[in-house]
């Protein structure tokens, strides 16, 4: 396994003279550790499948470098970068037993016999596929043959990382959950650098310790799950993190005070350098703010409709033209189409042009 | 206008696909099919549909008989999951191929185009072709020409599986709005639980070419008539332990014994069998009137929001829900507990005998 260094890597597929807001790719310099699992999480066309095929050789960037514990490998091709990769279809051999697949990228290596067998043996027993190694992969179910695709990406303890692409969007919903745990685990006891793209924020966020979010090409915010959902750097992550997003609503700033609507809501921090000339919102998650009998100093919205998720109730409200969703406390109960909003302070953000503004305590 | 299924089977190659299916779909409602993976939700669409006919049984539109009768000569409209459009037309043609096929006048074509686009918020798009447009829009379109079509029957065959996240999010909210404005019948197939309950409506809950309960969705979510039900019907998946009733105690498979209060003081002496939803599994101690276990951590999967904590109890495992962030290593001894109040009781075949009251 390695550590993984991009130096302002970015790439065009219409070549380096492409104007710069053109680039599928904008530059981007992070390292990723050793060791490490990761999540590229974004929309399609935001540039996370541009940035694995950089990694994985797949493509050749337009413009910067990527290095593998220091040493710099962008001219390499996939092959020469020793990594292994995992797609959303799985990619077995049906006339080979599930034993032998799992034991062909090590025997491809000419990797001695009694560690192959060992080794095969660890991935099928951490896989749940011990019973089956010696069962021909043709006759399994698709499940199973992308745990098969999973553990052959696994297999390997030399590679300097593994990439997965989307690897569970075929399977049933309950069979996601355990493989995605399962994942995790395999992650812990291996001790491989992982990366991971998907759209699902489900997924990126059980699976990774760090989220890479990206949107339109640039990387808007890398952070643990907590972070991105705590403190959002862009309203962009505040929106495609969390289901339903996080609300975000123009406003007039000043102090500890936020105007929306016409009503004001106190803040927790004081904001009194806002960029002139910026497009200013405030952005609180619907889990922060409950919904409440209308009373005088509360904030007054349009209930639209109640969407029950069996654990949780969001209320769907208008707040003036403004779509809204708040929770719906347990055991409150709708007697009118308009409702009060209550607001937890310490969970309500300031953004100028989309980005967080850091306020003073 | 009502749809039903009269005592359908289907077989292929000898192979049942359906098994004795009674369903009856009522004019201006949503009905839900969910299932995993080959429980036969799109079998039971291309039986509404007419694209297969049943081997024994009837289906019948308004008390007709319409077994023998080919899908072009039912009133159907049908979405997949692939997103489906004519390439070589724009968005605008694709929404109204189906009007000029019954040889609508055009400015009746234009006014209900017009409509369909507005309630699928495509106005912008119309004159695109379909491939310069991303996968919600194309699905949208597709939805547009099934909506326009004005069929009695609207079929979704898991529509959305092929979309974003967030775009999935976005149509699902606008889905019961569009339903709600058409007045057709309308099913929609899927393997989520989530979405079943987002959708609202009725719920049919599949599994093996069987409909196993159906009904309004929060009633068969809260009042599943059986453990598969729960099960299929549960995301994250169904915790289950197994415990014996005797002489007003509970004795919990693996070890834990506990006054038979709550749900439990109504059932006879014997083996039964409880489901708890994620959410139903408390992660404390000390409170008064709960069932304490031990249980070891396995994995923490933390969204943010919520903490998903995946828990190793007597070769069972349970997965609990917190709200927020909580981080709990592998191996970490965790003391659960249950509402003997909160859970779902099953007799030993599975049949439902206590329920949590209506929140």
């Amino acid at each position: 396994m390695a550590r993984i260094d991009l130096v302002d890597l970015a790439h065009s597929y219409g070549g380096n003279a492409a104007a710069p807001e053109s680039f599928a790719l904008k530059p981007v310099s992070m390292t990723w550790r050793q060791g490490g699992a990761y999540a590229l999480l974004g929309p399609s066309g935001c540039g996370k499948t541009t940035l694995l095929n950089l990694i994985s050789g797949i493509v050749t960037p337009s413009r910067g470098q990527i290095l593998f514990d220091g040493v710099d490998i962008t001219p390499l091709s996939t092959q020469k970068r020793n990594i292994a990769q995992v797609f959303q279809f799985p990619v077995i051999y049906d006339t080979m037993t599930v034993g032998q697949n799992l034991a062909f990228p090590l025997k491809n290596r000419g990797v001695p016999k009694g560690e192959i067998d060992a080794r095969v043996a660890e991935i099928a027993r951490l896989l749940d596929l011990t019973p089956f190694l010696d069962r021909k992969a043709t006759r399994l179910t698709a499940d199973a043959k992308q745990k098969i695709s999973l553990g052959r990406g696994l297999v390997r303890s030399d590679v300097a990382a593994v990439l997965f692409d989307e690897p569970l969007t075929v399977i049933d919903p309950e069979l996601k959950w355990q493989l995605r745990s399962k994942l995790k685990a395999l992650h812990r006891e291996l001790d491989l650098t992982m990366i991971y793209v998907t759209h699902d924020q489900t997924e990126a966020l059980t699976f990774a310790d760090t989220v890479v979010v990206m949107h339109d090409g640039r990387v808007v915010q890398s952070g643990t799950p907590a972070e991105l959902f705590d403190k959002p750097a862009h309203t962009f992550v505040g929106y495609f993190i969390g289901s339903p997003g996080m609300n975000i609503v123009p406003a007039e700033v000043r102090g500890r005070e936020a105007r929306i609507d016409g009503h004001t809501i106190a803040l927790d921090r004081s904001y009194d350098a806002l960029p002139p000339g910026a497009k200013i919102e405030v952005g609180v998650r619907p889990e922060f703010v409950d919904v409440a009998p209308p009373a005088p100093g509360l904030l007054s919205a349009n209930i639209e409709r109640i969407d029950d998720l069996g654990r949780i109730r969001f209320a769907r409200v208008r707040i003036g033209d403004a779509k809204f969703a708040a929770k719906v406390p347990p055991g409150f109960s709708i007697a009118d189409s308009t409702a009060g909003l209550v607001f937890d302070p310490s969970h309500v953000h300031v953004y100028a042009d989309s980005l967080l503004v850091e306020g003073k305590a | 206008m009502s749809v039903t299924l009269q005592n359908v089977t289907r077989s292929v190659d000898g192979i049942p696909t359906i098994r004795d299916v009674t369903l009856t779909l009522e004019r201006g409602t949503l009905s839900v099919l969910l299932g995993p993976t080959l429980s036969g939700k799109t079998s039971i669409m291309r039986l509404l549909a007419g694209l297969d006919k049943p081997t024994t049984g009837r289906v019948l539109v308004d008390d007709k008989d319409v077994t023998g009768f080919d899908v072009r000569q039912r009133s159907v409209a049908m979405v997949y999951q692939q997103f489906i459009n004519y390439p070589s037309l724009t968005v605008y043609e694709n929404i109204a191929s189906p009007l000029r096929v019954q040889g609508k006048p055009r400015l009746e074509i234009e006014k209900r185009v017009q409509e369909a686009a507005k309630l699928l918020k495509l106005e912008p798009y119309l004159n695109r072709m379909p491939l310069q447009l991303s996968g919600g829009q194309q699905q949208r379109t597709a939805i547009a020409r099934a909506l326009v079509k004005g069929a009695d029957l609207v079929l979704l065959d898991e529509p959305l599986a092929n979309l974003d996240y967030k775009l999935r999010e976005e149509l699902r909210t606008e889905l019961p709005r569009i339903f709600e404005a058409s007045g057709a019948i309308f099913v929609y197939a899927t393997t989520e639980p989530s979405e079943a309950l987002l959708l609202g409506g009725n719920t049919v809950c599949m599994w093996e070419g069987q409909v196993l309960q159906a009904g309004e969705t929060p009633r068969v979510y809260r009042h599943p008539d059986t453990l598969r039900v729960a099960q299929v019907f549960s995301d994250p998946p169904l915790n289950i332990v197994g415990i014996e009733k005797r002489n007003g105690s509970v004795q919990y498979a693996g070890g834990v014994q506990a006054p038979a209060s709550g749900l439990y003081a109504g059932l006879g002496d014997g083996s039964y069998r409880v489901g708890f939803r994620a959410h139903q599994l408390e992660v404390a101690n000390g409170v008064a009137g709960r069932h304490a276990f031990q249980a070891t951590v396995t994995v923490t999967e933390i969204t943010g929001s919520e903490s998903f904590v995946h828990l190793n109890r007597d070769a069972s495992n349970w997965v609990a829900v917190l709200h927020g962030v909580h981080e709990f290593p592998p191996g970490h001894v965790l003391d659960a507990a249950l509402d003997p109040n909160n859970v779902f009781v099953f007799d030993t075949a599975g049949r439902l005998v206590a329920a949590p009251s209506a929140m």
